[in-house]
């Protein structure tokens, strides 16, 4: 049962937050860079993105923190780090750098992926290559 | 500040953005899941049993979404001005940084805040806060 229904809820899920990213508009760098350019012609529209997502997911999260289990069966896990060290601030450092660079995230990164957007392949194919990096560099030693 | 009035889009953004909640809320209560879409496809980069399937199958409907909206619908114009070295260099950037980070908008942005996370808030006050940063030294001193 539990094998069976995790990865449709994923693939559900996975659909309904592209959809959201092209109708919110966050699916297009152009648009992205405009937010983030407050010296210029400044496009407030991805801040009412994050307001509408998170009007929907707190009460979403509140409930589910009370839950033991999903739908599904499976165990809730949600993340158990507490501490603010150097990895969590330096690297979201390192991400916002390069969000502002080309206006991709890694969400709106894979939607354009899926338009076959030139830019996107390139964006995707870079990002790969920067998490095996991380992966590389984290693995439990044997 | 200058807004931008004519490609101010409220009504949409507000509407995608619940969409993005909803998606997130539908992995939590559903499969116990953070939508959070580096932490999903970063753990495809150190596959461990049984915990595979679900991440393919999330960025499969990542990767659907421009697909199953076109039988509907025009898709959205998408604009990226960038060049192929500034792509790469933000590609790999982002890579790296939303690994060490343990998350990216989605993760901490709109899972960690709606949990009211204090990490995940550090975490988007500090991409945030680069990002203007970037985009002003871009823009308006880099000269470009």
């Amino acid at each position: 049962m539990k094998t069976f229904v995790a990865p449709f809820v994923a693939l559900l899920s996975g659909l309904v937050l592209g959809i959201g990213l092209l109708l919110s508009g966050m699916a297009n760098p152009a648009k992205v860079i405009a937010f983030l350019d407050l010296a210029g012609p400044w496009d407030p529209s991805l801040a009412l993105v994050m307001g509408g997502a998170i009007a929907v997911a707190f009460p979403a999260f509140t409930w589910a923190k009370s839950r033991p289990v999903a739908w599904s069966g499976e165990r809730l896990q949600l993340p158990t780090a507490r501490q603010i060290d150097a990895p969590l601030v330096l690297g979201s450092l390192t991400f916002g750098v390069g969000w502002g660079l080309a206006g991709y995230c890694p969400g709106p990164a894979l939607v354009s992926l899926g338009m076959a957007s030139q830019p996107a392949i390139v964006f995707v194919v870079a990002m790969g290559v920067g998490m095996a990096a991380h992966a590389l560099l984290t693995r439990p030693k044997a | 500040m200058n807004i931008a009035w004519d490609t101010f889009t409220p009504w949409t953004s507000l509407a995608g953005g619940a969409l993005i909640g909803l998606a997130a809320a539908l992995l939590i209560l559903g499969s116990g899941r953070i939508a959070g879409i580096s932490g999903i496809v970063g753990g495809l980069f150190r596959p461990t049993a049984g915990d595979t399937g679900w991440r393919i199958a999330f960025v499969v409907g990542l990767l659907a979404a421009p697909l199953v909206w076109g039988l509907f619908a025009a898709l959205p114009a998408v604009q990226s001005d960038a060049g192929t070295a500034t792509l790469v260099i933000a590609g790999l950037l982002v890579g790296v940084g939303t690994r060490f980070g343990s998350g990216c908008t989605s993760g901490h942005g709109v899972c960690g805040l709606s949990r009211l996370s204090p990490r995940s808030l550090v975490a988007t006050l500090a991409f945030m806060g680069a990002g203007f940063v970037t985009v002003h030294v871009v823009r308006h001193l880099a000269g470009a």
